[in-house]
């Protein structure tokens, strides 16, 4: 078996507060994280792709188109920005780090069959470092 | 247990596939198609899996695992342009998919008999850019 993983940077700021919380709650629950002004983090995401090497390029998966769709659909639209009021999903959905994952897979999943073939690449995990000490996984099935 | 042990080389390589023109290589490869070649510092991560030896209390003895990467993948593709000095790259396009590939048929041999079996190889191209190769096991 062969995995390709791809690493990539933003930097973004985030509020963690639930509108289904008090104040105090909020505090309590999310510490400095729920400071009103937010806070921002150099995220390192690493998005990991198996699947059939190609006979032809030696390749388990294009790694221009792959950054192409991470780029367009992940790191274009969360670099340099609030979390919060910026990207569309985390108006709802409080951006932990755990939500930013799912959020990323799914937004990966939904354009993922118009850039690869079906039976291509397939998206294995993607690991989310929020800081150096913290770091999410999501395995996609 | 998995064991760890970290090496690293530097080479050159070209990605191109004979079978294609140089505007298909350079829209599949970009600028790693570049015929005069490029290089990396590769780093090459190589672990191997096993119960300690109740007398040794190790897996695998590290100075031994060092010697074993030393001779199969250092020596032969360390400052080496790849495409032309170490087979099978005159005919298999180095990638780090293939150049992995290789490492681990390389590595592989040295461990049979041994209680200790190779796990995985992790070939660093770049920090941004890594693979995993476990061989025919999934």
């Amino acid at each position: 078996m062969t995995r390709v993983t791809r690493r990539y940077k933003f930097a973004a700021s985030h509020r963690l507060h639930s509108a289904q919380y008090s104040e105090s709650e909020n505090r309590e629950l999310y510490g400095k994280c729920n400071n009103p002004h937010g806070h921002g983090h150099d995220y390192l995401l690493e998005v990991s792709v198996t699947g059939p090497l190609d006979p032809v390029s030696g390749q388990v998966v294009n790694v221009r188109t792959l950054d192409n769709l991470v780029s367009t659909q992940v790191v274009q639209d969360f670099d340099y920005k609030f979390l919060n009021a910026d990207v569309r999903e985390f108006q709802e959905v409080v951006p932990t780090s755990e939500s930013i994952l799912r959020v990323i897979q799914k937004r990966l999943a939904a354009r993922w069959p118009s850039v690869f073939p079906v039976d291509g690449p397939r998206l294995e995990s993607i690991r989310l470092r929020e800081t150096g000490r913290n770091l999410f996984e999501l395995r996609a099935n | 247990m998995l064991i760890t042990r970290k090496a690293e080389f530097s080479a050159s390589h070209v990605c191109a596939q004979p079978s294609l023109t140089p505007e298909q290589n350079r829209a599949l490869y970009g600028p790693a198609s570049n015929p005069n070649g490029h290089g990396h510092n590769y780093v090459l991560e190589v672990t191997l899996q096993g119960d300690p030896d109740p007398a040794t209390g190790m897996v695998f003895d590290l100075k031994q695992l060092k010697e074993i990467i030393q001779q199969a993948v250092i020596e032969p593709m360390d400052h080496r342009f790849l495409n032309y000095e170490v087979p099978p790259f005159d005919k298999v396009v180095p990638t780090a998919e293939n150049v992995a590939a290789e490492i681990w048929n390389r590595l592989l041999p040295a461990f049979q008999g041994s209680r200790a079996r190779l796990e995985n190889v992790r070939l660093y191209e770049t920090e941004d850019l890594y693979v995993d190769c476990t061989g025919d096991r999934r």
